[in-house]
């Protein structure tokens, strides 16, 4: 006789973990070097500012929000701004996901207790679903919405979700949504490069080409 | 044959007074999770109970779970009850062997026909019957013909219920445990490496108060015992609620006595009473000494991953696929940028130039 749960949870471990690692990295070492690799056009045009201290600064510059978007939509803003809070410190700062952090690149820091991890999960959550709310109530959102969008949300509602259930069970058995919960994170991984949640390092080239090419134009960005 | 004494003349007979009998029916009615009101009536049942007939049976085990039961630090009512169901047959514990043992078995079999339970430790070999025989019967042939006339079974032990330690990988007798092997009678699983003594004399005092099975989880446990995970009732919960780990068996948050979570504790993922009715009369329970949980009363736990490695980090390692799998990506997307590159420069290639006179003459 075996435990469901258990063996579900075993598989997550060992060849659910290798298959999301393998997908993971190779899709996003594909994915970047093929983008690299495009370049750009020689500009023949004399520079009138400096690109390369343009494009650094608005790598930083675009996390503040500009002032007519914020005023425009608040919710939207604010709403993206407590998920990636919420997530990334769900992400580093629970001791569980600290251990895994250690014994993969052998670094650790310190953690934060269980029922603050809790509340930046349920606002991580809520502000999910204010966020996608929105995005269906806006006509013009919601027609510039496509499966990618609603995907993404899917694959980053479930890790934080299941990740709660693991820490309140509400009647289910552990082993089962720890493994559930391993289950989303590595399907969270596997899809990741093929979807618009690439963005967590090509937002980094794409403001600094934006940056650098105003800044070469002399325009501020 | 002369009328077995009831369960109250045996311990009255060692001694153990009626307050010392009810504090333990409080506490078996407790650990059962019935409600209190229920007390006399379990010590009712229990002390006018006749002794049942019980055959032990030991397969491929280590004696631990009987060991369990009988070496208590001094005699308790929990051994004194297994002594009173005790037993007609059970091959460690008989002063007869062989043939003789054989027949006493046989003997209790015909005796109380279709009323008698079958204790099973130890896993049986399913690859060659002759990796454990028993008076040159193989296990499962011992078994089968044991349980036909049988009331229940209770599988005592992770051997007896999942195969345990002789079911791990590579699993080279084909071990498995009791359910595999006996499918038409009511069979309850009472895991653990060892089981806690009164987690086994609380089930057999249950089929025994109430004529009938406890209720059972999917593993086939008892959920009174089995109901809740170690983590949920330890004591050092609040330490991992807090963030407040033991690092090592030998630092400042072992002696202060912090959640050994990161230490490899299986207590989130096992269901068992260790944390509150402990071991050795309530005394203490591995997590109470300084030691992770290993999950014992698991199916599999010796194949789930390192005894001292954390519950949720990975079992195996993914240092060199990961490394091919970059290599593989930058192959990849460099195979695909140089086949983009090749296309552009094609159509570069095929580009004509088109003038406005060109399209003046066209007109």
């Amino acid at each position: 006789m075996s435990e469901s749960g258990m063996d579900l949870l075993l598989w997550a471990k060992g060849p659910g973990f290798q298959i999301a690692v393998v997908l993971f990295l190779l899709g996003m070492a594909m994915r970047l070097v093929e983008v690299l690799a495009l370049g750009r056009k020689t500009m023949i045009a004399p520079a009138k500012g400096d690109p390369v201290s343009s494009g650094l600064r608005t790598i930083f510059s675009r996390s503040v929000p500009a002032p007519h978007i914020m005023q425009k939509r608040p919710i939207v803003v604010v709403g993206g701004y407590i998920f990636h809070i919420a997530f990334f410190v769900c992400l580093l700062f629970f001791v569980p996901h600290i251990l895994l952090f250690k014994q993969g690149f052998g670094l650790s820091w310190p953690g934060l207790p269980s029922p603050v991890i809790e509340a930046f999960a349920i606002t991580g959550l809520l502000s999910l679903v204010v966020v996608l709310i929105c995005r269906m109530r806006q006509p013009v959102r919601r027609f510039l919405s496509t499966y990618d969008d609603y995907l993404a949300w899917i694959l980053t509602f479930l890790p934080l979700l299941t990740g709660f259930l693991t820490v309140n069970r509400l009647g289910l058995s552990y082993t089962m949504v720890l493994a559930l919960h391993i289950l989303s994170v590595e399907l969270l991984l596997a899809l990741a490069p093929f979807t618009k949640l690439t963005h967590f390092v090509t937002t980094v080239f794409a403001r600094y080409y934006n940056g650098a090419i105003n800044g070469r134009k002399g325009a501020p960005s | 044959m002369t009328e077995k004494p009831t369960l109250g003349e045996v311990l009255r007979a060692h001694g153990i007074s009626r307050r010392g009998f009810l504090r333990y029916c409080a506490m078996l009615t407790s650990a059962m999770a019935l409600p209190a009101s229920m007390m006399p009536k379990v010590a009712e049942a229990l002390e006018a109970r006749r002794r049942p007939s019980v055959i032990w049976l030991s397969f491929q085990e280590c004696t631990g779970c009987t060991e369990s039961l009988t070496r208590s630090h001094a005699p308790t009512v929990e051994d004194l009850i297994f002594n009173h169901i005790s037993l007609d047959y059970h091959h460690t514990l008989l002063m007869a062997s062989g043939h003789a043992a054989e027949a006493a078995r046989e003997k209790a079999m015909e005796e109380n026909k279709g009323s008698y339970l079958v204790l099973v430790d130890g896993s049986i070999p399913l690859a060659n019957p002759g990796y454990s025989t028993v008076a040159g019967i193989s296990n499962k042939d011992m078994l089968l013909d044991t349980v036909k006339d049988a009331a229940a079974v209770i599988a005592v032990g992770t051997c007896a219920a999942y195969g345990g330690i002789g079911a791990a990988a590579p699993n080279p007798t084909g071990a498995v445990g009791v359910t595999e092997v006996v499918k038409d009678k009511p069979v309850i699983n009472v895991p653990g490496c060892p089981p806690i003594p009164v987690v086994i004399t609380g089930v057999v005092a249950h089929v025994l108060t109430f004529g009938a099975l406890p209720d059972l989880d999917p593993l086939g446990r008892p959920t009174a015992f089995y109901g809740e995970t170690i983590h949920d009732r330890c004591y050092r919960r609040p330490f991992y609620d807090r963030g407040q780990f033991a690092d090592s068996f030998d630092d400042d948050g072992a002696r202060q006595g912090w959640c050994l979570y990161k230490l490899g504790c299986k207590g989130p993922i096992t269901n068992n009473v260790c944390a509150t009715i402990k071991w050795n009369d309530g005394t203490s329970f591995p997590i109470q000494s300084g030691h992770p949980c290993l999950g014992c009363s698991q199916p599999n736990f010796w194949d789930a991953g390192g005894f001292y490695e954390p519950v949720a980090t990975p079992t195996v390692d993914a240092t060199g696929l990961a490394v091919g799998a970059m290599a593989a990506g930058v192959g990849l997307g460099g195979a695909a940028a140089a086949i983009g590159a090749a296309a552009r420069k094609k159509a570069s290639a095929a580009h004509e130039k088109l003038s406005v006179e060109d399209l003046e003459d066209e007109s």
